[in-house]
């Protein structure tokens, strides 16, 4: 058995903890950092709830140690509404009825959120192509992926407004 | 789910990760992407004693052209194949097997090396780069040495490398003129594993099947070629009749365990309509087609 040191910046705040080598990265979140938006669902690397941005990249939480993430950047579905603004992806998710339980939202939206970085613009199939390894159990999809047009127009107007 | 408790390695350098395998050799695993082995640590299926994670040495990711291959190192995240421009542009087979590896979280993550490594038959990659006569290189205490891929997977979840060496790349031979490949899937949802899928690559001479090789996946214990239905085809002209032929071979002589995802009879017929599928659209490739 190992622990470590782990340095890592989450939501913009730099945080120092030690840790058993084999801490989940989404067990590190929820109980260390008491970050609960990120969701822990299958346990088996299929669902996706426990989806948060690693420097960037949409990944599955419980599929990584925490060890791994020293020096990460990493965002979580906290990180989101800026000032008690929601994000345009929450304001979506409002607005078009994404969701209904709720309990693979905070995933979905970070799913979102990284492929929206590559690809502003996405067709509807890009959309559902980008969501495929989050499972949503109650939606049927529709309305997320409607939630997430929705988000990504809204990006985009407000790039082409300018700051 | 919690993996059993285990001491952690995060080398810098290709060389510091090769003395930690010499020296714990027998004990150590290699984590990669980790995501057959974390899941496989959560319920316990794996308890290594030690993991070496490789994920710092970023000298392991690259996908470029180099003399007559295309070099791809062993750390390159899945998601890499998908986005690169070679690889979309001359290898059609790669890019079709990059897209349909688990889901796009999996593919931030996951490794080409790792998967194949891994030597899992459910892969994707084993039956691609055996489509594509690739090389394994791996490195040890006694330097490099290259793997044919025929001689890479030796057994379930076993292969040919010792236990102090590390793969570090694999080399595709650059597909000559008239070439083409495909893989085709059927999963029940995405991020499943296959029910069975086929991996073809061939080169056409005239209206003939100059040289072929088919893999297969998940239909048996260890990545397999479908070489009867390979001999089905080289030497050929395309048709109807030969298509089917190979297609029926492949179900003959593939070995698929019933399960979740159907039974044996089905997963033959299944493998059929792969592998012809496969060929259809490594021929139109080979045409000039998309």
């Amino acid at each position: 058995m190992s622990e470590h040191e782990v340095t890592l910046t989450i939501n913009g705040e730099k945080v120092t903890r030690s840790v058993e080598a084999r801490t989940l990265l989404v067990h590190f979140i929820r109980e260390d950092l008491s970050l609960t938006g990120t969701h822990i669902g299958c346990d088996t690397t299929s669902c996706g709830a426990c989806t948060v941005l690693i420097c960037g990249k949409p990944i599955k939480s419980c599929t990584m140690f925490a060890v791994q993430a020293d020096g990460a950047e990493i965002e979580t579905i906290e990180s989101l509404a800026a000032g008690g603004e929601l994000h345009p992806l929450q304001e979506g998710f409002w607005e078009k009825h994404g969701l209904q339980c709720g309990y693979c939202t905070p995933g979905m939206i970070m799913s979102a959120k990284g492929f929206l970085a590559e690809n502003p613009n996405p067709t509807e199939d890009e959309i559902r192509h980008g969501i495929s390894g989050n499972l949503c159990r109650c939606t049927g999809y529709n309305k997320i992926v409607e939630a997430i047009q929705y988000a990504a127009e809204k990006l985009q107007a407000a790039d082409a407004g300018g700051e | 789910m919690i993996p059993a408790a285990f001491d952690y390695h995060s080398p810098r350098s290709l060389d510091e990760a090769l003395s930690l395998l010499k020296q714990h050799a027998g004990d150590a695993k290699i984590l990669a992407g980790g995501q057959s082995l974390i899941p496989a640590m959560r319920f316990r299926l794996a308890m290594p004693a030690i993991l070496i994670d490789i994920n710092r040495l970023n000298d392991l990711r690259y996908v470029e052209e180099r003399g007559d291959h295309l070099a791809i190192g062993a750390m390159t995240r899945e998601h890499a194949l998908e986005d690169s421009s070679v690889v979309r542009r001359s290898y059609p087979l790669l890019h079709d097997t990059a897209v349909v590896i688990a889901d796009p979280l999996v593919r931030n993550q996951a490794t080409v090396g790792g998967n194949i490594a891994h030597a899992d038959p459910a892969n994707d990659h084993p039956a691609t780069m055996l489509a594509y006569n690739a090389t394994a290189v791996a490195k040890g205490p006694k330097g490099e040495r290259t793997i044919p891929i025929d001689d890479f997977f030796t057994g379930l979840f076993e292969n040919a490398m010792a236990d102090d060496e590390i793969l570090i790349e694999i080399r595709i031979p650059k597909p000559a003129a008239n070439s083409g490949g495909a893989y085709t899937k059927l999963e029940r949802k995405v991020g499943d594993y296959a029910i069975s899928a086929a991996a073809v690559q061939l080169r056409l001479d005239g209206d003939k099947v100059a040289e072929a090789r088919i893999g297969l996946t998940n239909v048996s214990a260890v990545p397999m070629r479908a070489k009867a239905a390979e001999a089905e085809l080289v030497g050929k002209s395309i048709s109807d009749a030969v298509v089917e032929a190979a297609g029926k071979a492949a179900a003959a002589e593939c070995d698929p365990s019933p399960d979740l995802r159907g039974g044996v009879d089905y997963k033959r017929d299944i493998t059929r309509v792969m592998v012809k599928r496969s060929i259809q659209r490594a021929v139109a490739r080979a045409k000039g087609g998309k």
